[in-house]
């Protein structure tokens, strides 16, 4: 392969043709399945050439508007309803128009976040491992490894006997469940696997508040991750997540750092940076529009999350980002907002320099887009 | 065509301060009344002659000019206390906080002052936005001591609206300009406040500016009562009580009336900014409505922003009912002569074309190909009557520009919103046609979305030579057969189209000479040179393609078959296209349908945008043909399945209930298992939706297997893809199927039942909803009413779809408009940012790629390989 990718970019270079990378690898491939030989490839890649020629994007050309609408106007198109199984059938994850809302609006918080896990080449079909991992990040309450539990009103106290086979079941260490439940509960007694808890005060209203906490004590898993389920998907053993935390799931041993990823675009930035979040956003929306079965082209969504991702942080689109941190006062006052920014920029002493498309239709002007960005100068004959 | 001769460089913002005001003011406003008894006009009053006039008839009494060409003049109110301008009540409240009550400095350290200063010159030297430092400064200026004098510092509190409150004590607004007036030049700067166009104290206003008249022009209606803008009501409301606290200050009034009266006066200002302050009331009309003031002009989707700025109302523009003509190049629009003699096209007038114009004058604006106005080189407008057109005709001479009519063969712009993609506007050659709608060809309905049942849709005439030539070579609709959002075809056959192509393609479809000549003179073709025996269909359509056009691709109606016996295919869906001939396979959606063409596809990318009109006007015209010669019709005996099937499709559904009903029993008695994450219930749920939708499905699978695609017009139709789907046949003639609300079946309705026919907690599959009828049978009562529950959340999912990606494409849309390609490649933005070094990370245009791709590296080496022989 590495042979042909270097024939390849020798041809190429002999034909002065500037052919981005993935041209390069495609080529090649194409050249190794249908083993051409040398005449061939050459005929190939002056075919090829040319027609790059050809497909080039006109200078001028309006392309953040077009990429707005090949983006927006399917949009009529999707479903509204929120929830779909998508794939996994034991998890909800938010899809069709409000889940491409929230890709653009940045959305600090969204609805369904969930994450994929997976792992390391010889941890991958080890489900014992991938299982023990699954209770680590799952979160189990109290009430889920107890045999029996029961209010005792004589005593004024709780009782609870731990199910071994349950902890067993989870993979879960004894003496991690009663440190947690040392930290939480002062007045616990630990008696093997039977507890009792008493309460601070002695009535019922504080007994019957005090059950309910012990069975809602967290004995395991991480942070913000709720459910987890365990698939096997193509002979291998992936976690899907409900909640996410990608920080802390990148830190256990075995799970693989470079495929594992959630669906919550401002933890990617956090965690990974802004080429992370900028190629999130772009999976994520490209994702919603195929699962509805549009197809959009990935340079409108890719210029999207360029846009949103261009000074460093992820930025939504619409009045709290780039729309209101745009430098002209005309265009920012006939999106949203007027009166605010009209009043602000007289304070400030703003200048308009009218380089926008809105700003020159204001004012009746051509926009300096496409035909309208490049002029005629005569040469004086004197 | 006169061209840009001015540029507007830039606009400065800024703040009038008093003076300004007083400067600008051609008179002083006193009277609070509009006109006398006569009807003329008060002195001083707000409608002041001097304040500028609207009738065209009277001269502006300060400039002289005409009504209509003055613009209006300001005139002032001296308000006899000041008052807070609403808009600025939040940064007057901010800069209080932040400056010392007793020396007026800014509560920094120098050292921070120094920080700050050296921060915003960097940012106001890149014009960058000043919004967060300045809320930064708030922030640490909010000190409760003066690094400067040492005073303690009363906390500022704003009370919303406009009360600014210090510690208990309300601060009146003469008290805040009095701080506001303290602050020095270098402070105002770090405050958020430009020294160089605005002082803080102007921020609390001391004499009001009163618009022209132009700018509120009272209405006479028809009864002769004269109506006065809500702008002049809030002017009255103003000087009224202003006049009365200057009388009440005057006389030594108690200090409470004058006070009451300088808070009503203060919210007559405050309204008079803005009527939709919060906290305050709004000023309403006689008759309740609120007044429309001046933040309402200009605000949102009605305001001066938006719908006058932003969007503008235009000439030489035209709207009316659409209609089909298929027997129109989809380059064309059918233009109703009503309307052609309507809108104009001016042309100048040369010493080649004089006869032509003459001509055009000569017939006037009556007759057809005439013309309506001549304008003079002195831009004198004259327009051609019956008696003057000898005299104009005359007097006719190069430099002249004539209004022609709209003639064949013009370009014009044709748009029907909602305009969501560029192909929502697309230029058309005109065709003149009788009668009063637009004619359109019907393959351009998918681009615009539009469908005959009282669309309409708008023309608009373009005005000069260049407009014209740009959007013949940028707009025209041929060459928006591509889409940029996927690089396929969105123009192309639909519904008769394709079911044409494929009664015209099919194995069994053979003609005689004669009807094979009938049918392609109908297509426009030339008469072939082959004479004598029968026509295939195939050998018909063929005619159409390039004669090197070599392509294989599976048709529309591919059963997907395990094995593909590729040219033997028994459905005759393997198509194959060698040297411009049809071998094998039919003619379908993927042929030349919109959004799936592939021979349309290959058309226009291999042999350009006219072929692929040419070949798209023939091959409709032709499928028309065909379909009217074999004739085509569907009714509900399409749909009319054999006793048998239905006996075996009511088993089927019979054994999906009772498994239901297993379900629910298993449930029931604690042995159904939970899968992993998921209640009982939520599991108990998932499994009859799934047997339900499996039952649905097969009893489906049952009834399409008695369909025969040769016999069965509506088959025809689904199969092929030119409308509706299997799905719709089989819901009409086997099971219509679970009706479900939120992604799940029926719950809700009574307590914990949907129907009062039914049992409480019952969970089976009648119950919540299953439609076990076909809509041929006809639905009972009960299956009819959930039937409208899904229908209805169907109904308004739509309504709430169309709203939210509205914004979303509005939001989007101005977002990033401002992008383009500059000469070197990048993408920029208008402050000259790079969002892309190199366009989607390889420079392709996606309406000119192969589906994204620069090319199908596949094709083009099979391509190459037939070539060479191998």
């Amino acid at each position: 392969m590495q042979e042909t990718i270097e024939k390849v970019t020798k041809v190429v270079k002999k034909k002065r043709a500037k052919f981005p990378e993935s041209y390069i690898h495609d080529l090649a491939v194409a050249a190794e399945k249908h083993d051409l030989n040398d005449d061939e490839l050459d005929e190939l890649i002056r075919k090829v050439k040319r027609a790059y020629e050809r497909a080039k994007v006109e200078r001028g050309e309006a392309v953040g508007t077009v990429a707005a609408q090949s983006v927006g106007e399917p949009g009529t198109q999707m479903t509204m309803r929120t929830f779909h199984y998508a794939g996994v059938a034991e998890l909800n994850v938010t899809l069709g128009l409000p889940r491409l809302i929230e890709i653009v609006d940045a959305r600090k918080k969204i609805s369904t976040p969930t994450m994929t896990i997976y792992f390391e080449e010889d941890k991958r079909n080890d489900e014992e491992f991938v299982r023990t991992i699954a209770n680590r990040i799952g979160k189990s309450n109290f009430n889920d490894i107890l045999q029996d539990f029961h209010i005792n009103f004589a005593e004024m106290n709780v009782v609870a006997e731990l199910d071994e086979s349950k902890i067993q079941d989870k993979r879960l260490e004894y003496t991690d469940i009663i440190a947690r439940i040392e930290k939480a509960f002062k007045k616990a007694l630990i008696d093997n696997s039977i507890l009792t808890f008493e309460p601070s005060k002695s009535n019922i209203r504080e007994l019957r508040l005090l059950a309910d906490k012990v069975r809602d004590l967290q004995v395991s898993g991480v942070k913000n991750i709720g459910k987890v389920v365990i698939r096997k998907e193509e002979d291998e053993w992936v976690i899907h997540t409900e909640g996410s935390n990608l920080g802390a799931v990148l830190k256990m041993d075995g799970v693989d750092k470079v495929r594992t990823t959630t669906n919550d675009i401002h933890e990617i930035e956090k965690v990974l940076g802004i080429e992370a979040a900028r190629n999130a956003i772009i999976y994520e929306a490209q994702r919603t529009m195929e699962e509805q079965g549009l197809s959009v082209d990935v340079r409108h969504i890719m210029l999207v999350a360029d846009m949103m991702t261009s000074d460093g942080s992820v930025k939504s689109i619409g009045r709290h980002g780039i729309s209101g941190e745009k430098a002209s006062v005309l265009a920012r006052a006939s999106f949203e907002e007027t009166g605010k920014h009209l009043l602000r920029a007289s304070i400030r002493g703003e200048i308009d320099h009218l380089s926008g498309i809105i700003e020159n239709i204001i004012i009746g002007q051509p926009i300096p887009l496409g035909t309208g960005s490049v002029s005629v100068v005569m040469k004086q004959n004197k | 065509m006169k061209g840009v001769l001015k540029k507007i460089s830039q606009i400065d913002f800024g703040f009038m301060s008093p003076e300004d005001i007083r400067k600008m003011t051609v008179t002083k406003i006193i009277t609070p009344d509009t006109y006398d008894e006569d009807g003329y006009p008060i002195e001083n009053g707000l409608m002041d002659p001097r304040l500028g006039v609207i009738d065209p008839s009277l001269k502006c009494r300060t400039c002289g000019s005409k009504g209509g060409d003055c613009q209006g003049h300001f005139g002032s109110i001296n308000l006899a206390r000041a008052v807070i301008h609403v808009g600025f009540a939040d940064t007057i409240h901010k800069i209080l906080r932040s400056t010392c009550h007793s020396c007026g400095r800014i509560k920094l350290t120098d050292s921070e002052i120094n920080h700050y200063q050296e921060k915003m010159d960097y940012l106001m030297k890149n014009e960058d936005s000043l919004t967060n430092i300045i809320k930064e400064i708030y922030t640490t200026a909010r000190r409760d001591k003066c690094p400067h004098c040492e005073e303690e510092q009363e906390e500022v509190k704003i009370d919303k609206p406009i009360s600014i409150v210090e510690g208990n004590y309300k601060l009146t607004p003469s008290e805040v300009r009095e701080r506001l007036e303290l602050i020095s030049d270098s402070d105002s700067l770090l405050l958020g406040v430009n020294p160089q166009v605005a002082r803080p104290e102007w921020m609390v206003l001391t004499v009001l500016p009163v618009p022209p008249v132009t700018v509120r022009p009272s209405i006479t209606l028809e009864t002769g009562e004269r109506s006065e803008d809500d702008l002049t009501h809030k002017l009255v409301d103003i000087i009224r009580i202003n006049q009365r606290l200057k009388e009440n200050m005057e006389a030594g009034a108690p200090q409470l009336i004058v006070e009451d009266l300088w808070e009503l006066l203060q919210y007559h200002v405050t309204t008079y900014f803005d009527n939709e302050a919060s906290g305050v009331p709004p000023a309403r009309h006689r008759s309740g409505r609120p007044l429309k003031t001046l933040a309402q002009r200009l605000k949102g989707k009605e305001g001066r922003f938006r719908s006058n700025l932003s969007g503008k109302r235009v000439n030489f523009s035209a709207r009316t009912v659409i209609s089909p003509d298929p027997y129109i190049s989809i380059n064309e629009v059918g233009v109703p002569d009503l309307i052609a003699k309507e809108v104009t096209v001016p042309v100048y007038v040369t010493d080649w074309n004089m006869e032509k114009m003459k001509e055009y004058i000569r017939n006037g604006s009556e007759t057809h190909p005439g013309a309506n106005y001549v304008i003079r080189p002195d831009e004198r407008k004259i327009r051609i009557y019956e008696e003057t057109k000898e005299a104009i005709i005359d007097k006719l001479e190069p430099g002249f520009l004539v209004e022609r009519h709209l003639k064949d063969g013009d370009i014009v712009l044709f748009n029907r919103q909602p305009s969501l993609h560029r192909m929502s506007m697309m230029a058309h050659e005109v065709k003149v046609l009788p009668y009063k709608t637009f004619r359109l060809n019907l393959c351009v309905c998918p681009p615009y979305n539009a469908d005959f049942d009282g669309d309409e849709m708008n023309m608009h005439i373009f005005q000069t030579e260049e407009s014209q030539a740009e959007a013949k070579t940028l707009m025209r609709v041929q060459e928006h057969i591509l889409s940029p959002r996927f690089g396929g075809p969105i123009i192309g056959g639909i519904h008769d189209h394709i079911s044409g192509a494929y009664l015209l393609t099919r194995k069994k479809a053979i003609f005689t000479e004669e009807q094979a000549i009938q049918l392609l003179r109908n297509a426009n073709l030339s008469a072939p040179d082959r004479t004598g025996d029968t026509w295939t269909g195939k050998e018909i359509f063929s005619l159409l393609l390039p004669d090197n056009l070599n392509m294989v691709y599976r048709a529309e109606i591919c059963r997907k078959c395990d094995e593909c016996l590729k040219r033997e295919c028994e459905n005759d869906a393997y198509v194959v296209i060698e040297d411009g001939q049809l071998i094998s396979g039919v003619i379908d959606e993927k042929a030349f349908g919109a959004f799936a063409g592939k021979i349309l596809d290959h058309i226009v990318k291999e042999y350009g945008t006219d072929r692929a009109r040419e070949f798209l006007d023939a091959s409709t015209k032709l499928a028309i043909a065909a379909i009217m010669n074999i004739g085509f019709t569907t009714s509900t005996n399409d749909e009319e399945i054999p006793e048998e099937a239905q006996e075996r499709i009511e088993l089927h559904l019979h054994k999906a209930e009772e498994k239901v009903d297993q379900l629910i029993e298993a449930y029931q008695n604690h042995e159904l298992e939970a899968l992993p994450g998921r209640s009982l219930e939520e599991t108990l749920e998932m499994r009859i939706m799934q047997v339900l939708g499996e039952a649905r499905d097969k009893s489906g699978e049952i009834a399409e297997s008695y369909f025969d695609i040769d016999e069965n017009h509506a088959a025809i139709m689904a199969l092929t893809g030119a409308r509706g789907s299997m799905l719709n046949l089989t819901q009409i003639s086997a099971c219509v199927g679970q009706q479900s609300v939120r992604g799940g079946r029926i719950e809700r309705g009574y307590n914990e039942r949907t129907l009062p026919h039914f049992k409480k907690g019952e969970l089976g599959a009648k119950a919540r909803g299953f439609v076990h009828s076909s809509y041929k049978e006809g639905l009972d009562p009960i299956e009819f009413f959930f039937h409208a529950m899904g229908g209805r959340e169907g109904l308004v999912d739509t309504a709430i779809r169309t709203a939210q990606s509205g914004y979303m494409q509005r939001r989007l849309v101005n977002a990033l408009q401002d992008l383009n390609v500059k000469e070197d490649g990048k993408v920029m933005d208008n402050r000259g940012i790079i969002i892309q070094s190199t366009y989607g990370e390889d420079g392709v245009d996606p309406a000119k790629s192969d589906y994204g791709k620069v090319v199908d590296l596949e094709k083009l080496i099979e391509e190459m390989r037939i070539k060479s022989g191998k």
